[in-house]
């Protein structure tokens, strides 16, 4: 994408391109229609060229056991007994949710190693990406991963250089049963409806779209069969939103601070105007050659009075 | 696949029992979730875990490993009790109407002529029809006569109640009500279940016994033949199918033609015995043509020197002195030491064939071993000493064994059959590395060196060899393209219309149909069922084009299924008696115009047969119509009835209590020495089965990172119940054995498998994937088969790995 | 005769300029990641990744140099009822009226606070900072402790440097200050002047005199 498609870039202060009238895109991943069987993670190591460490089974299905900086996407699992005593597994596509308010930008220190794209993608620029792990602090999905090896955050680009092109992401291009889909958020939201409609046909009442408004909404969606419950789902915030402490961290307090210093400074600076330093009288041998004896000759111009 | 994946978009209600579509047919999948978004299908999944499929499930219920056949023997006895069946379907298309011969028997778990010293029905006389004087079967429409098949089949399963079978299946009673009442809605004529199985029915001993029942529920149902119904096997390996079609069991002949037996010296009589007569007035019964397909394909093979002089060189087929020699004979006969040379080609036998130990003591009896693999397999390297996974002595083996590196499928040209029967040809996507030359170019350079052996030096019985016909371009290595055009066929001479004479093919030109097959010679076709696949419009496996112009999901332009392009078999039953779609709105397949048979697929029937002459939709059959009476095709019997696994762990069959005899299947063949390692429930408790990962193939992708990544170490899943029972949790190492070895493997603790009430009994089970080996990317491990018991399906020999007997202890 | 009085040894003289090189550095490159307006500073140490890689290893030294003058300092920094005092008539300090301050022994309450307010400032900084070192040990903590030891760490340098600022700006303003800082050495007026209570205690002749 070039950089008029940029809207927003971490660590700048100043407007971005605006110019650019483009349809905010979104993938949407159908919780119910998910069998987990990790072809999108395959895809996504495929088509970035990961390849993650051979790990071990921790006691489930979840492998990798989490998001790494070579696996921007992995299936969670989740075993949950319902009140009427039957089961579900539930399993869901974790990864970069896009968020239209990202927190990782917000706290991202390095100007523009993180950007948001006018579709909405959020993505990293690992070039000028300095490794403090910021981002992971800022984001409330606990997502970006600092490579052990060259200290830089990864985390899924949403295939930004397929979108670009007018390609799918790879997880949805591989998606074998349609449970993840990707188009413009509007046409997604329309689907989800659709899907939504179905799911309480089959009794699940409180079916609904996570598109978390704390976040000002994401690029990145899910039908859930419990939307009232989004932490039923290996731990989906209920209701994400930039951290007030990052928000404090990073908000108004920055220039408040910066001002704050400033303001110390100047308050020397005036102190030594107008009070003047503390000397010790005693200790002056002669007189300060900084400050100059008045020369009782000169005297101080007056305009009014006309020059003999 | 009676149907095909794309039809099960159709379906109202698919079942899946017997397998795990999710987890082992992701892809195929995507037409069950198109079926619940687009046709508002439901979606049901009876298995002992809750899998992936079970999942994206609307009703769940769970069931013992093995006990499939009451569960839907119940099912029968709800469908009958309720009278929830497709009565004019039933009456029109099965031969529920037709009368059982007066010597057929059922008692105490045991068919008529069961003769325990053999383990078989050595006499199946009784089991058949009554005849007229006219030599056609007698038939009751009235459903009145108490030996008429439907009122056998009420008795039969009249002992098949909601409480035997929930006591035998563990399943609760309330979740196999549920499940039973869902299905019996499609009873409709117009609502119709898909039934998807695969594995999970046919690795049993009492396996193709699952899969019949599965079909007597569909025919009671009316649904198969109709689009969104059917009995779909789903096919594990993507060209099983097409593998199956060239003949994959010893006994059959390409396009399900059969070997002879020994005793089928006679050409005249092998063909006679096979070309079956129809056993109703006016029925079409297709196997009439036997002959022309079988002299088609020895001329295929044989060229001009296969004449009818020499029987069409009937002497130089193979005469089978057993029913056959499948997998499990020939590792036995392996490890009696009987074989000295073994061809293994895309298979990895040590992995995937039942108890490790007897399958590497075999192969270490053998003088040669030649692999041919894309892939170094566990089987080649077999000698290897792999500390505890493979605790073998290199010393001791004296096999040579030769690896010949082969190409996968991507890497070259051909035509693979899914499960739906569809040829698609496809392009080699790579070049082969290294070495790597085709499996045909391999098997030419064989057959070429061993013909210059037999035409220099002689030997026993040369002619089969020495007669084929080659007439390949590159005798070295045939193209696919020609070896494509071989098995669709040919006219040898020109073929015109007996009755006006009219030229329809020209001599050398490609045929359009098995419908041109004849049996004087004139045409060669290497497999019947294929013909026309490669016509003279050119190669119709490499058509892509989707076009659906009736919604129905049949795309005939898209590559080639057989029979004939035909996508959903006996067709016709989609339509009523009088020629109309059951459902005329959302299932219409072929309908009588007036004049022919039409439709939006190739109708499964002779084209210009009028409804009003009654000839019925099942036209392979002699009968017209489906069986639910299974004559005497079936090892077990004509019905199927509910056995024990051989590794039981109740130890009796629930409905045969006092008959040892009825309690694993009676007609099952058993090695000698392979019934002392059967283990008892008494030292090894819990059931166990075993299965493939969506994130795997079998034993190939262990050699993939990226497989490897998304499960990387071998695992069993044990319930929460038994882990809280034996103190282990989920992480923990536990050691898994049978009678025949052990493996040891991390624990997956999980809600999915929960304890089941069985014959009053608490019964565990234990899930045990399949995938690793002690080759591989993968963490190494150990063979599940070193768990898995030597025993068959009495029909087909498929291993029982579905279910067995294990002991848990962590390790 | 020079009668000039040794205020700080040659050790702490170094000690103390130790810190400030290493908060000078700190604070720079912690500035740098502190306001993107000031992201240039990362330029001083070689880029982003750099400035990222040494911060903690610069603020690491500089608790530690600081901590060792803190244990020297730290007797001379207690708290006593004149420094009320001292600190209530806070008018009197900033307008150069010393006069009418209570008599200051080694630091005033001024300095002490200052003392006090690094000491803390360096301590929180200590502990965060340990939180939020991605590389190293990030990982032993949730996410919720990171968040707040991030805002902690920021709060506790803006409150360090501006500090810092003001003690800068005083060992200016006062002038001799500077001096006694670089070469040890206090002018007797000096010390009367603004420690008076401590010159007494350093020079007996002094205490004679009065």
């Amino acid at each position: 994408m070039s950089s008029q498609d940029i809207i927003a870039r971490s660590a700048t202060t100043t407007p971005m391109p605006s110019v650019r009238q483009v349809d905010e895109v979104a993938k949407l991943i159908d919780v119910s229609k998910c069998i987990g069987c990790k072809a999108c993670q395959v895809a996504c190591s495929e088509w970035n060229e990961l390849r993650d460490e051979v790990g071990h089974n921790h006691g489930t299905y979840d492998n990798p056991a989490d998001l790494t900086a070579s696996s921007w996407t992995l299936m969670r699992f989740t075993e949950h007994e319902t009140e009427s005593d039957s089961l579900e597994w539930l399993i869901r596509k974790d990864g970069c949710m896009h968020c239209a308010e990202p927190g990782c930008l917000a706290a991202c220190p390095s100007p523009g190693a993180i950007v948001k794209y006018a579709n909405g993608i959020v993505d990293f620029n690992q070039d000028k990406c300095i490794g403090c792990g910021y981002c992971i602090t800022g984001c409330p999905f606990n997502i970006p991963r600092i490579s052990a090896k060259d200290h830089k955050a990864y985390k899924c680009t949403l295939c930004s250089d397929r979108v670009a092109v007018g390609l799918e992401p790879a997880c949805v291009k591989t998606c074998p049963t349609g449970a993840i889909v990707f188009g413009t958020k509007e046409a997604m939201k329309q689907h989800a409806e659709e899907r939504i409609v179905d799911l309480r046909s089959r009794g699940f009442a409180q079916a609904g779209l996570y598109d978390p408004p704390g976040v000002g909404g994401t690029h990145v969606m899910y039908v859930l069969h419990h939307a009232d419950q989004p932490s039923l789902y290996a731990g989906l915030p209920d209701d994400p939103q930039i951290s007030p402490m990052v928000s404090l961290w990073k908000g108004i307090t920055k220039p408040l601070g910066l001002l704050g210093m400033g303001l110390v400074a100047l308050l020397g600076f005036f102190h030594y105007v107008r009070v003047g330093r503390n000397v010790v009288e005693e200790d002056e041998h002669g007189p300060d050659p900084a400050v100059h004896q008045v020369d009782p000759a000169v005297h101080p111009y007056d305009p009014r009075e006309p020059r003999v | 696949m009676t149907n095909h994946w794309v039809d099960i978009k159709n379906a109202d209600l698919v079942l899946i029992m017997g397998g795990n579509a999710a987890e082992a047919h992701p892809c195929g999948f995507k037409w069950v979730t198109e079926a619940k978004a687009h046709n508002k299908a439901r979606l049901i999944v009876v298995d002992p875990r809750f899998t992936r499929s079970a999942s994206v499930a609307d009703l769940y219920a769970p069931i013992r490993a093995g006990s499939d056949i009451a569960f839907l023997g119940g099912l029968i006895n709800y469908l009958l009790e309720h009278d929830r069946i497709q009565h004019e379907y039933v009456r029109n298309y099965t031969d529920a109407t037709f009368i059982v011969k007066e010597g057929f028997g059922f008692e105490n778990g045991l068919f008529n002529g069961y003769d325990p010293n053999t383990r078989s029905y050595p006499d199946k006389s009784a089991w058949g029809y009554e005849r007229g004087e006219d030599g056609y079967v007698l038939t009751d429409p009235t459903l009145s006569h108490p030996r008429c098949v439907f009122n056998l089949l009420k008795q039969h399963y009249s002992r098949y109640t909601a409480d035997v079978v929930s006591n035998i299946c563990g399943t609760p009673k309330d979740a196999m009500l549920k499940v039973w009442e869902a299905i019996a809605e499609t009873a409709a004529p117009d609502k119709t279940m898909t039934i998807m199985y695969a594995l999970g029915w046919t690795q049993h001993s009492v396996g193709s016994q699952m899969i019949r029942t599965g079909a007597m529920v569909q025919l009671l149902l009316g649904n198969i033949g109709m689009p969104g119904g059917g009995m779909n096997a789903l096919r594990g390996h993507s060209n099983i199918q097409g593998l199956t079609d060239l003949g994959l069991l010893s006994n059959l002949l390409p396009g399900y033609l059969t070997l002879p037996s020994d005793a089928e010296q006679d050409y005249a009589a092998y063909i006679a015995r096979r070309t079956s007569q129809p056993l109703r007035p006016g029925q079409l019964s297709y196997w009439q043509n036997y002959e022309k397909f079988h002299v088609s394909l020895m001329k295929a093979w044989y060229g001009k020197n296969a004449a009818a002089e020499n029987n069409w060189g009937y002497d130089w087929l193979p005469k089978l002195d057993i029913p056959g020699y499948d997998v499990l004979k020939v590792f036995d006969m392996m490890y009696e030491g009987k074989i000295n040379g073994y061809f293994c080609q895309g298979f990895n036998p040590i992995a995937a064939f039942p108890n490790k130990a007897k399958v590497a003591a075999g192969l270490a009896r053998l003088k040669f071993l030649v692999v041919m693999d894309p892939l170094a397999t566990d089987t080649s390297e077999f000698w290897r000493n792999a500390g505890d996974f493979n605790d073998v002595d290199p010393a001791q083996i004296q096999t040579t064994v030769f690896r010949l590196p082969t190409s996968c499928f991507a890497e070259e040209d051909g035509s693979l059959v899914n499960s739906g029967r569809w040829l698609q040809w496809h392009w080699k996507g790579a070049e082969p590395p290294g070495e790597a030359r085709t499996d045909i170019a391999i098997m030419a350079g064989l057959f070429i060196r061993l013909r210059e052996l037999y035409r220099s030096e002689g030997g026993a019985y040369p002619e089969p060899i020495l007669n084929l016909d080659w007439p390949y371009l590159k005798p070295e290595e045939p193209s696919p393209e020609e070896l494509a055009r071989e098995f669709s066929g040919k006219a040898l001479e020109d073929l015109t219309d007996p009755a006006t004479g009219a030229l329809l093919v020209k001599a050398g030109e490609q045929l359009s149909g098995f419908a041109q097959l004849r049996a004087d010679g004139s045409t060669a076709s290497g497999c019947w069922i294929f013909c026309g696949s490669w016509s003279a419009q050119g190669n119709l496996m490499a058509r892509r084009d989707n076009a659906d112009p009736y919604g129905m999901g049949q795309t005939l332009g898209w590559a080639w299924s057989w029979p004939a392009n035909r996508r959903i078999l006996y067709n016709r039953a989609s339509a009523d008696p009088s020629g109309k779609p059951w459902n005329p709105q959302k299932k219409r397949l072929v309908w009588w115009n007036g004049k022919a048979w039409t439709g939006t697929d190739v109708p499964d029937f002779k084209a210009d047969s009028p409804p009003e002459d009654g000839m019925g939709p099942f036209i392979m059959n002699p009968e017209g119509v489906a069986r639910f009476f299974a004559v005497d095709r079936m090892a077990e019997g004509p019905f199927p009835e509910h056995y024990e696994p051989f590794e039981t762990p109740i130890g009796r069959n629930p409905l045969h209590p006092d008959n040892p005899q009825a309690t694993c299947n009676p007609a099952a063949r058993v090695f000698k020495g392979d019934l002392e390692v059967f283990g008892k429930a008494e030292e090894f408790p819990y059931v166990a089965t075993t299965y493939r990962l969506t994130e795997h193939f079998h034993f190939w992708t262990k050699h993939c990172r990226l497989n490897a990544i998304t499960q990387p170490e071998q695992f069993v899943e044990i319930g929460e119940a038994l882990a809280r029972e034996l103190g282990i949790a989920a992480g923990d190492r536990v050691k898994v054995s049978s009678n025949r070895g052990y493996i040891r493997a991390v624990a997956v603790v999980t809600k999915r498998i929960r304890p089941l009430t069985v014959d009053g009994k608490t019964v565990h089970q234990v899930g045990i994937p399949l995938h690793w080996g002690f080759s591989g990317v993968a963490r190494n491990g150990y063979l599940t088969n070193t768990l898995t018991p030597f025993v068959g399906d009495g029909n087909t020999q498929t291993p029982e790995f579905k279910s067995f007997l294990v002991n848990v202890e962590k390790a | 005769m020079n009668r000039d009085i040794q205020r700080y040894t040659a050790s702490e003289r170094s000690n103390h300029w130790a810190v400030a090189i290493l908060f000078v550095l700190a604070a720079l490159s912690g500035l740098a990641l502190f306001h993107p307006a000031l992201f240039w500073l990362s330029q001083l140490f070689g880029g982003g990744p750099w400035t990222r890689i040494l911060h903690p290893f610069l603020g690491l030294a500089m608790f530690l140099f600081f901590l060792w003058l803190a244990m020297r300092f730290a007797r001379h920094n207690r708290f006593d009822a004149n420094d009320r005092r001292w600190l209530r008539q806070w008018r009197d300090v900033v307008g150069n009226r010393e006069e009418r301050l209570p008599e200051v022994g080694r630091y005033n309450a001024g300095q002490k606070l200052l003392f006090w307010g690094l000491l803390l400032c360096m301590l929180v900084l200590l502990v965060t900072g340990f939180i939020i070192w991605r590389q190293y040990f990030s990982h032993l903590f949730g996410i919720e402790l990171i968040r707040l030891a991030s805002l902690l760490h920021a709060f506790a340098a803006w409150v360090l440097i501006c500090s810092i600022i003001v003690h800068v700006y005083a060992g200016f303003w006062v002038k001799g200050s500077m001096g006694a800082m670089l070469s040890g050495r206090v002018s007797r007026g000096w010390a009367r002047k603004h420690h008076a209570a401590w010159l007494k205690q350093v020079s007996p002749d002094e205490a004679k005199q009065r």
